[in-house]
């Protein structure tokens, strides 16, 4: 039987959501290995790559099988846009989580707890944590209030990261042992102000998606 | 450069898709405008069209879309009064072409299809020569000037782009044209008699891909100096080639915007459900 343009827009949503949950985990996991520097979970983060990787390709796969026999308008136009760019957005996250566990597996040293503290790291990736928390509502519910909660959220990650730089400037000064250590988790945190940003872009395609309202590039008012 | 990047931006910034403003100031003196008041149209006993107005732009190309049934064809052949003869017409409302009742008792028919050229689904050439068929109009116009209708039969061809293929051959059969070639030379025939309207029901629709891009194209370039208004079940087609689009259904006028915002923010469900070929 041919499948109609609706069944095929139900199969990519839900390996739309398969990426986003896959992608949720890769982050947590990565994270959960840097804090505790959990050798075994960091590499379980590294060979789960390949499946991101694999569902990233498929999706591509089925959006072009999508444009190419269903010539897509309106709703279904905007839905095949915003899961393309999503899915990218997404398959951006996971690299992120993999970077995070190369550091974990790549460099020996386990970092001070003090350190995790003075950067914000915790609140930083709650923060994360609430903010794919809004994604899944928004993405399974067409819900644009909660797509539209990340922003602020967007911010706080903004000021954690600015406050870093001189906040890892005060540490090493006053223990020159640190250098290395902190160093590495500038990197994080450089990394989950990107993911924000990701979060950011998704939560503007589901905008567009649902209330076809370009909202990106805006200057702040 | 940077600057107009920023005025473009400006654009789009405060505007959702289907917010681009509507021109209407670059009629050409052939075209016209038409306007629909409250249009019914019955055949015997059945409501074909339920109340629609609608005004249509001059050199613009407005596609009526809709499923089998829905009174678009009905409500196209109201513009030249081809339903006049269907048993158990009847029609209320008034079609002002230009400002003038087209209904009205002191109109001729004959004038108003001089005015309201039209091209049907099938190509159908009078069993003539390729000359005679782009000439047909003008000769029932009685025009004699020899001159005059070579120059005009020239031009039509030349605007249906199909002066370059016939031109050593305008004695021969119009039906040993093809299928694409014989609705361009309908297309001509009625560009012959310069109308300011062109009425176009499914014109592509027995036709290949590629004459269907040569007529796309032409309809395109034919709407500098006249309205075009055309019928279609091509969705792709409609938002290819019309400034407007029409969304008909069960007799009534559901949605009337421009084709952009119809094809990617509808205002209506029953639309978008058609558009995205969830009914039908």
């Amino acid at each position: 039987m041919v499948i109609n343009a609706e069944q095929q827009r139900a199969l990519l949503n839900e390996s739309g959501l398969k990426m986003l949950s896959l992608c949720i985990s890769q982050l947590e996991k990565s994270k959960e290995a840097f804090r505790n520097h959990d050798d075994d979970l960091a590499e379980e983060v590294i060979i789960t790559e390949t499946r991101v990787n694999a569902l990233d390709l498929k999706i591509e796969n089925d959006c072009e099988k999508f444009l190419a026999l269903y010539n897509p308008v309106a709703s279904d136009l905007r839905f095949i846009m915003a899961t393309l760019k999503i899915n990218f957005d997404l398959e951006r996250i996971a690299d992120h989580a993999y970077g995070i566990s190369r550091y974990v597996v790549d460099e020996d040293k386990q970092i001070t707890p003090h350190l995790f503290e003075v950067l914000n790291f915790d609140k930083m990736y709650d923060t994360i944590e609430s903010m794919f928390e809004n994604i899944v509502v928004a993405y399974e519910e067409n819900d644009v209030k909660s797509a539209r909660k990340v922003f602020k959220k967007d911010k706080i990650l903004d000021k954690i990261n600015a406050k870093s730089f001189s906040i890892i400037e005060e540490e090493i000064k006053k223990d020159n042992s640190l250098i290395s250590q902190t160093l590495v988790l500038f990197a994080v945190i450089k990394k989950f102000e990107r993911v924000g940003d990701l979060i950011k872009n998704i939560a503007e395609e589901i905008i567009f998606y649902i209330d076809a309202e370009v909202i990106k590039h805006q200057r702040k008012k | 450069m940077a600057k107009e990047i920023t005025t473009i931006m400006e654009k789009i910034k405060d505007k959702k898709l289907d917010s681009a403003l509507i021109e209407d100031d670059n009629s050409s003196k052939n075209a016209a405008r038409i306007e629909a008041k409250n249009i019914k149209v019955w055949y015997e006993d059945f409501m074909a069209i339920k109340g629609i107005s609608m005004k249509i732009k001059p050199n613009t190309v407005t596609a009526f879309i809709g499923p089998s049934g829905c009174g678009k064809s009905t409500f196209l052949r109201l513009f030249n009064r081809m339903n006049d003869y269907i048993e158990g017409f009847k029609m209320e409302g008034k079609i002002k072409l230009e400002g003038s009742n087209i209904y009205g008792k002191k109109l001729h028919v004959e004038e108003l299809r001089k005015e309201v050229g039209m091209v049907f689904q099938k190509p159908n050439p009078f069993p003539k020569s390729i000359f005679e068929n782009v000439a047909y109009g003008l000769k029932i116009q009685g025009i004699k000037d020899k001159k005059f209708i070579n120059d005009r039969v020239e031009k039509a061809l030349r605007q249906a782009d199909l002066w370059e293929e016939v031109k050593d051959d305008l004695k021969k059969s119009a039906l040993a044209l093809s299928g694409g070639q014989q609705q361009r030379l309908c297309i001509a025939r009625t560009l012959a008699v310069e109308p300011a309207i062109i009425l176009m029901d499914e014109p592509t629709s027995a036709l290949d891909p590629i004459s269907t891009a040569k007529i796309e194209d032409l309809i395109f370039e034919l709407k500098e100096k006249y309205t075009i208004i055309i019928v279609t079940h091509n969705m792709q087609q409609a938002s290819r080639i019309s400034d407007y689009t029409a969304f008909f259904y069960l007799g009534e006028l559901i949605e009337y915007d421009k084709t952009k915002t119809i094809f990617t923010n509808p205002a209506k469900k029953q639309t978008e459900n058609y558009i995205t070929g969830r009914f039908g």
